[in-house]
């Protein structure tokens, strides 16, 4: 990709590597549209609503320990501050450290969209720093201040002679892209080019970018024995910290969605390889995962070491666990930095993908490359029905009661809950851990078959509701409202 | 003008969304930003008939910035309307076709000449908080849904209180709210709710009395009504908690809607005695908790705030420190919200401050000597204060993390008890 850390502005996916939100077909057709560049994405003329790119962009930088975030907008923008102070808190606390982040916003009212409000922009800026003393500020911008043509970067380099500690402008404008994870490279790009300085020396270090580290204990305990140490980005991290991350042998990601920006930013920056292998969630991908890692920092014969015990302990489990999942039949939804890769896992423990929703598409990588997990898939023999739908539910309740699954597979929050109230038993892959490596691997088998076995939580509640959809909505196919759409 | 919004207490207008969806089976529409329901959506208790993540939304672009999104507005309902099954449609509008000028309200103006439930309420972030989207909703509803009335319904009062979802015991309260007002045999219409949806709307219009119960949200909506539909209003600022001001909310509404005195005494006296049952029996614990001080803060929105200290000082006994009201009330009502709070047993006078800045409050909150541990009520950013200060704390306020609650209610008789209940629990257990 070509790097600009010059501009505060990140083209967006769609634009920059041709990602899409509609498409119905199957993974195979998707695939072979993407490589010969025929993939033309569809649009909608009825949708709910999704994801705005701004909660992506600023959750992952709120999450820095120590910084500020100063959030333009009116008071519906950063009302994601009440939730960041309580993630921020639990998170530190989680960890036994202490996160003294402050994300505020600046009440924009009718007047400032009128007259600007650069001045007060100004002022709450140099009023932040002189509360918090902050070890980064980030000042963002919204909808409604990006169509005013409010000029934050402007007011930002105004103030820098002021405040002593990285500042940058970080635009997030929400009806820029109806792709929620250009947030994620909005807020990679603003760490890359206002905190990530040059290296200095090499370290045995690798970046490994996440939500919320829940198995930070476990990795760092796994990499000591390739005499490697983690760095988790950004959830808790310290501005020091991110300073050094071109220092690092390598940049990993749990999720290609998340850390795809940041990892080909540093390695065309500074030289730091991306791992770009399926991602760590079952057998394989664990396995291809590490021994990439191992290849990459000099370490191989320490992975298959690792790799070799650990197969003796979990292989045997995991095995007598596939014989009691065999048969099932599941429809899943996630960011496509997940759906494609738990397709995979679920193939792997013999349970078949009926249809997987993913809540958007990257034609290819920053690379230029299919997305690593598509052409496992499609190279294994993997094929199922899929479509891309930015978390469209009525296109998902739709499906799930053509094909009346065994289970549904998702990943956001407020989506489980209409499978169950279809009666279809549900299972909420929330945490990024959930299926890493061969212990979460056995896990997620297990919550699997807990949720088959004991369906009556479903059962009485879909006993008891009505759906919110129509018949009407029922009997149509489910590409009934793309635009442009092969039918 | 723009100003530093520290430690966040309230939405945008269009947070009002979740009015709407406090309404059975009626249904926004957002014609906005992809992502906005998602952000003004608090993560439990929404997944009720209707759930954010299902809200149509027009998903503005960059094209639409530029062309106006009214083609994908027109598309938008057209479509909500065949694919759910809801018997009102919200439309309302986020910051975007209101700065670009759509003309939102002519097309909504078409599907109501169409005989559809399609009305439109202006919500943009940048009008105000979600506390005004609220007014905007519920005057949407009076302008373009109801009709004047001339027959009147006998004893049928609308009950208006404050904003769902943004009151965390808005469903408990409003149910309590018509329990106590059925007890002095009236009968309670609200358009929030459980079963309380369409049916309740059209009943509007035939109501003898519009009852307000908050100390300003929705004064101009009652007002409106008077103005519009000929119904005159009850204004009672205080929510009323415990046996002291409850008994005075329902006497007052007893005379205003000539209900018999002795009647409305008899409700009074059966309450009071069982309540007083409970207090005689926790007396004790009132006055031998050793970790209880006298001085508390409230932080809230305006509702909380003067409800609560109107019940710890004149039911409980304690005293005042300063009171923080977050709503960001609007000016012109804050002298008589501050005469409320000068108006306390024993010519006690609490201070209140209105204030939006978190970071001052809690400075404010750290200097004030509460001669013991501060009992401090309010959200959760007040947690971490109380706890510097060694205080007890109790999440009563928006944002809420510390506390689930389905239906409880601070609000009557019994919620007084609930509310003693929680400050109490919290007690107990503070050095545990």
């Amino acid at each position: 990709m070509a790097l600009n850390l010059d501009s505060s502005n990140v083209a967006t996916r769609e634009n920059r590597i041709g990602s899409i939100t509609g498409y119905i077909g199957s993974l195979s057709d998707l695939a072979e549209k993407s490589q010969c560049g025929t993939l033309k994405g569809c649009s909608r003329c009825f949708s709910q609503s999704s994801t705005c790119l701004s909660s992506c962009a600023l959750g992952q930088l709120s999450a820095i320990r120590d910084i500020a975030i100063i959030h333009h907008g009116p008071a519906g923008c950063s009302v994601a501050s009440a939730g960041s102070y309580y993630l921020d808190k639990v998170m530190a606390k989680k960890r036994g450290v202490t996160n003294n982040t402050v994300y505020v916003g600046t009440d924009m009212n009718e007047n400032d969209t009128i007259f600007g409000s650069a001045e007060a922009l100004r002022d709450i800026i140099i009023e932040v720093n002189k509360r918090y003393s902050p070890k980064a500020i980030f000042v963002t911008s919204s909808c409604a201040t990006g169509i005013i043509g409010e000029d934050i970067d402007s007011v930002v380099d105004d103030v820098k002679a002021e405040i002593d500690v990285p500042i940058v402008a970080v635009h997030c404008e929400g009806f820029k892209s109806r792709i929620w994870a250009t947030g994620f490279d909005i807020s990679d790009h603003a760490v890359l080019s206002s905190i990530v300085k040059p290296p200095k020396e090499k370290r045995n270090t690798i970046n490994f970018k996440n939500f919320y580290e829940s198995a930070r204990p476990e990795i760092i305990e796994m990499f000591k024995e390739f005499d490697l140490e983690p760095i988790f980005l950004y959830c808790n991290s310290t501005v020091e910290e991110l300073s050094h991350i071109s220092e690092s042998l390598a940049t990993t990601c749990i999720c290609g969605t998340l850390g795809n920006y940041l990892g080909n930013g540093l390695e065309e920056k500074y030289g730091v390889p991306y791992i770009r292998t399926i991602n760590p969630l079952g057998v394989a991908g664990f396995e291809t995962w590490l021994r990439e890692i191992g290849r990459v920092t000099g370490r191989s014969e320490k992975v298959e070491n690792y790799i070799a015990k650990q197969r003796e302990i979990y292989i045997p489990q995991i095995d007598a666990i596939k014989e009691k999942l065999k048969g099932l039949r599941a429809v899943l939804g996630m960011g496509p930095g997940y759906t494609f890769e738990v397709s995979r896992v679920l193939n792997e423990l013999g349970v078949e993908v009926v249809w997987a929703l993913a809540w958007h598409y990257d034609k290819k990588y920053e690379n230029g490359d299919v997305p690593p997990s598509m052409k496992y898939l499609l190279e294994n023999d993997v094929d199922f029905e899929a479509s891309v739908a930015d978390q469209q539910n009525y296109e998902v309740m739709n499906i799930l009661k053509k094909y009346q699954p065994d289970l549904y597979l998702s990943r956001h929050p407020g989506s489980t809950v209409w499978a169950i109230k279809n009666g279809t038993p549900a299972v909420y892959v929330a945490d990024e851990y959930m299926i890493f490596g061969y212990k979460h691997t056995l896990e997620f088998a297990q919550s699997i078959l807990d949720s088959i076995n004991n369906r009556s939580f479903e059962k009485n509640l879909a006993r008891r509701v009505k759906l919110p959809y129509t018949d009407w909505w029922y009997q149509q196919n489910v590409d009934k409202f793309l635009e442009e759409a092969g039918k | 003008m723009a100003k530093l919004l520290d430690k966040q207490r309230y939405k945008c207008a269009l947070g009002a969304m979740q009015t709407v969806q406090a309404i059975d089976r009626a249904i926004p529409i957002l014609h906005s930003g992809p992502g906005c329901a998602q952000k003004l959506s608090d993560s439990i208790g929404s997944s009720g008939y209707f759930s954010p993540n299902i809200f149509p939304c027009t998903s503005i672009n960059e094209k639409d910035v530029v062309f106006g999104g009214v083609k994908k507005l027109d598309t938008t309902i057209e479509n909500a309307l065949k694919v759910i099954d809801a018997d009102l449609f919200v439309v309302l509008t986020g910051c975007i076709p209101e700065i670009v000028g759509d003309d939102t309200g002519e097309v909504v103006s078409r599907y109501r000449e169409d005989g559809k439930p399609v009305v439109y309420a202006s919500t943009a972030g940048f009008k105000g908080n979600n506390y005004k989207g609220h007014e905007q909703v519920i005057d949407a509803i009076i302008d373009q849904f109801l009709e004047k009335s001339e027959e009147k319904e006998k004893g049928l009062v609308n009950i208006w209180a404050d904003v769902p979802y943004q009151d965390l015991f808005w469903l408990g309260n409003i149910k309590e709210l018509e329990k106590l007002i059925a007890e002095i045999g009236l009968t309670p219409n609200t358009i929030f709710g459980y079963k309380n949806g369409i049916d309740n709307i059209r009943k509007i219009p035939k109501a003898e009395f519009n009852l307000l119960v908050s100390p300003w949200v929705s004064l101009t909506n009652v007002k409106k009504m008077e103005r519009k539909l000929g119904i005159p209003y009850l204004h009672y600022p205080t929510l009323p908690i415990g046996a002291y001001e409850t008994s005075k909310f329902l006497r007052t509404v007893g005379e205003f809607a000539g209900v018999d005195k002795d009647k409305v005494e008899e409700v009074i006296n059966e309450h009071e005695n069982y309540y007083y049952y409970l207090i005689e029996r926790y007396a004790d614990l009132f006055l031998e908790t050793r970790v209880m001080a006298k001085q508390f803060s409230v932080v809230a929105d305006a509702q909380y705030a003067l409800g609560i200290t109107k019940f710890l000082v004149n039911d409980l006994g304690l005293f005042p420190a300063k009171q923080f009201v977050v709503d960001d009330t609007p000016k012109q009502y804050r002298d008589k919200i501050k005469e409320e709070f000068e108006n306390l047993n024993y010519d006690i006078k609490a201070e209140v401050s209105f204030e939006t800045d978190g970071y001052k409050i809690h400075n404010e909150i750290r200097e004030h000597d509460y001669h013991g541990y501060p009992l401090i009520l309010g959200s959760y950013y007040e947690k971490e204060v109380t706890g510097e200060l060694d205080g007890h704390y109790l999440n009563i306020s928006w944002p809420v993390q510390d506390k689930v609650v389905l239906d409880d209610f601070y609000v009557g008789y019994t919620g007084g008890i609930r509310l003693i209940e929680d400050i109490y629990s919290v007690a107990v257990q503070r050095f545990n």
